[in-house]
């Protein structure tokens, strides 16, 4: 079953398991001040103020909508613009290429009507951006992927549902499995287990 | 933080916890029985329950849809009542009925996002149901009007051996790029609305099928905390591109008559007003939906009175806007003094001389005089009064498009050229089977995915707790953190 993987049994992270989100927060909390940094959680429902504690920020997203936004609007008026008038600003740039668009007169407007052409480029705009919103954040997330490590958990079967759950990972640098366990007994878990993983993470 | 203003406690009302709201949501979907209560005995001894008869209902128009489509696609458009000089009959009138329903769920789902209304939450993911599905009508109406469906491609710029384009200057080319993105923008927003909740439901279910069928929609969806980070990025920014996108959609819609220079199209106040309007009838059709829904899965402590309360406000205003664009219209024409101007508002009113103007009355009652009930809040909490409104508000704004389009073909410059328009069954026939199909649509939706965002009930549960637990037990329990969040 090995595709060039190590997928020998290794510990993945410590997880406990807690009733509400305040629990969580006040968990990861102390989890951090503690030192560690490879954390994660899990939860049913946003729960605002947990990326700041586990120190985690991005950004991208917003960029990659933009970029996807302007594209849009540039293919949007591009097309027309071609399409329209074969760019032919009086010489003969496209003759016969087969790029030459269909440019014609219709009711005297200028071939390149670019009031006209808002509303089309307008709308590729959107389309592109929420594309780039919609697949961007699929992707940044890196879904799908039906399984992941942390759902060999027992108590992920409630993540989405009604239970919050903290994450040490093992990537972090002073991770001890044993000290991370001892660590999340201390904050009143409902239950805190030990997560191994065969999928050469 | 200041300003900061307490949630309105009867958006959730009865004893929830987080379990609750699943059970009450997503057991709707997962345990098939639900649908067949409460039992409604037929004559002859047949039991049934409400969800069978509305699915029948709408499966049994859709077959007259299908009829009605056979009929038109055999024997072409000549079917229906379309005529000199009028070329625009029920196709475009139920084209613009339905896109305008469909404009709600994009309101209530992006625009109350973006306000950061949380009423929304227990009606947005019906609402953008609905907005789907009522795209999906409205689409037929201009593609079957090609006359020729099978090459509406024809329609999209694509490269062909004949060297032609589309006429972009041209605003039925811009509803081509306006509606079909619309579409797919809706679906983006209503599918990523839904990851969460069909993680949920992954995790639920005890069937292996809906255990793999929801757990390949839920993408694998786990609730990381950086996976929320990014979601709640994503969502707002969709919200922010659905925006000023509804706006523009029904805009474009205006266009293709106010581009025009038939009389009593071409005046300019038609983009807001047609936006208004629309909003107006998408409202009506949110409340026609819910009302019997919260009633049927027992959900009224989650769309409560307060949430039709405030529809049926929205509703009152949106129709005011639509009232004060019939008095424009009216100002337009004394105000210009144009002839033809003059003659339509006199097509419009003269209950002697004007064919049409059942029509007009018609309009200004259902869509002008019936919807001031809801000055009411009396009347707004009484689910009968909010259905009659409701229904009386999507036959007055079909009436009102009934009134823009016939009643200006059949009467424009030349008086050689009047005309009459008359519908045909055929036209009905497609017209109620839409209507079929969107009720065909909305209880498949019913049985099969989750009518209600259960995450953001859940978000909305406890910033409810949380904001009681200011009030009345100790702090010291992660407030300071959330309070920053805020």
């Amino acid at each position: 079953m090995s595709h060039g993987r190590d997928t020998s049994p290794k510990p993945y992270a410590v997880v406990a398991e807690f009733d509400s989100p305040e629990a969580l927060l006040e968990a990861a909390k102390t989890v951090r001040s503690n030192g560690y940094r490879d954390m994660d959680a899990y939860s049913p429902m946003p729960v605002h103020g947990l990326t700041d504690i586990i120190d985690f920020k991005d950004d991208k997203l917003g960029f990659v909508v933009f970029a996807h936004g302007v594209m849009g609007f540039l293919l949007g008026y591009g097309l027309q613009w071609w399409t329209s008038t074969g760019f032919n600003f009086g010489g003969t740039w496209f003759q016969n290429t087969g790029l030459n668009g269909y440019a014609h007169n219709v009711g005297g407007k200028p071939l390149f009507s670019y009031p006209a052409f808002f509303p089309p480029a307008y709308e590729l705009t959107i389309l592109l951006a929420a594309f780039g919103a919609t697949f961007g954040m699929i992707a940044f997330n890196g879904l799908p992927k039906p399984h992941h490590p942390v759902m060999n958990a027992a108590c992920m079967a409630r993540a989405s549902a009604d239970r919050f759950v903290l994450a040490v990972e093992a990537t972090d640098p002073r991770y001890d499995e044993d000290e991370v366990f001892e660590l999340m007994n201390t904050l009143n878990p409902l239950s805190v287990e030990r997560v191994w993983t065969e999928e050469g993470y | 933080m200041a300003g900061h203003t307490p949630i309105d406690k009867d958006l959730l009302t009865g004893d929830h916890s987080y379990e609750t709201l699943d059970a009450a949501i997503g057991d709707i979907v997962l345990d098939s029985t639900t649908h067949n209560k409460p039992e409604v005995k037929l004559p002859g001894g047949i039991k049934s329950s409400p969800w069978q008869l509305m699915f029948g209902f709408g499966f049994l128009f859709v077959n007259i849809l299908l009829m009605s489509l056979t009929v038109l696609v055999f024997n072409g458009i000549g079917v229906w009542g379309n005529n000199q000089p009028t070329g625009w009959g029920f196709d475009i009138v139920n084209f613009v009925w339905w896109i305008g329903i469909g404009h709600a769920g994009t309101l209530i789902s992006a625009v109350l996002l973006l306000l950061r209304q949380k009423w929304r939450n227990s009606i947005n993911r019906m609402a953008e149901a609905m907005t789907i599905f009522a795209v999906m009508c409205a689409g037929l109406y201009p593609l079957l009007h090609t006359g020729r469906p099978w090459v509406a491609y024809w329609l999209f710029p694509y490269p062909n051996i004949t060297g032609m384009w589309p006429q972009f200057r041209s605003p039925l080319v811009w509803d081509v790029f306006a509606v079909s993105t619309y579409m797919t923008v809706s679906i983006l927003f209503w599918f990523v609305g839904l990851i969460p909740d069909f993680a949920t439901l992954r995790d639920r279910s005890r069937k292996r099928v809906s255990q793999v069928v929801y757990g390949m929609l839920s993408l694998g969806w786990r609730g990381s905390a950086k996976h929320w980070h990014r979601y709640e990025h994503a969502s707002i920014i969709l919200a922010g591109l659905s925006t000023p996108l509804v706006l523009s959609v029904h805009t474009i819609v205006s266009f293709d008559f106010a581009m025009g220079i038939v009389p009593g199209w071409n005046v300019t106040i038609f983009p807001p007003y047609f936006v208004a309007g629309a909003v107006f009838a998408g409202f009506a059709m949110v409340i026609l939906f819910a009302i019997p829904l919260r009633k049927l899965y027992k959900l009224d402590t989650i769309i409560t009175d307060k949430h039709l309360d405030w529809m049926a406000k929205v509703m009152l205003a949106t129709g005011l806007i639509v009232f004060y664009g019939y008095i424009m219209e009216v100002f337009y024409a004394k105000y210009s003094g144009v002839e033809p101007e003059l003659a339509l508002f006199h097509n419009r009113i003269s209950l002697s001389e004007a064919p049409y103007s059942w029509a007009f009355w018609m309009l200004i009652l259902t869509n002008g005089i019936i919807p001031q009930l809801m000055w009411s809040p009396k009347l707004r909490r009484s689910t009968w009064a909010l259905v009659t409104v409701a229904v009386s508000v999507s036959i007055g704004m079909w009436f009102e498009r009934y009134v823009i389009i016939p009643i200006s073909l059949t009467r424009d410059y030349m008086p050689g050229a009047y005309g009459y328009y008359t519908p045909t069954l055929w036209d009905f026939g497609m017209f109620f089977g839409t209507i079929g199909l969107f009720i065909f649509l909305m209880f498949l939706f019913v049985r099969f995915l989750p009518m209600i965002n259960m995450f953001e009930m859940k978000e909305l549960l406890h910033q409810m707790k949380h904001e009681q637990g200011h009030d009345d037990h100790a702090p010291g329990h992660g407030d300071a953190v959330a309070e920053e969040a805020h």
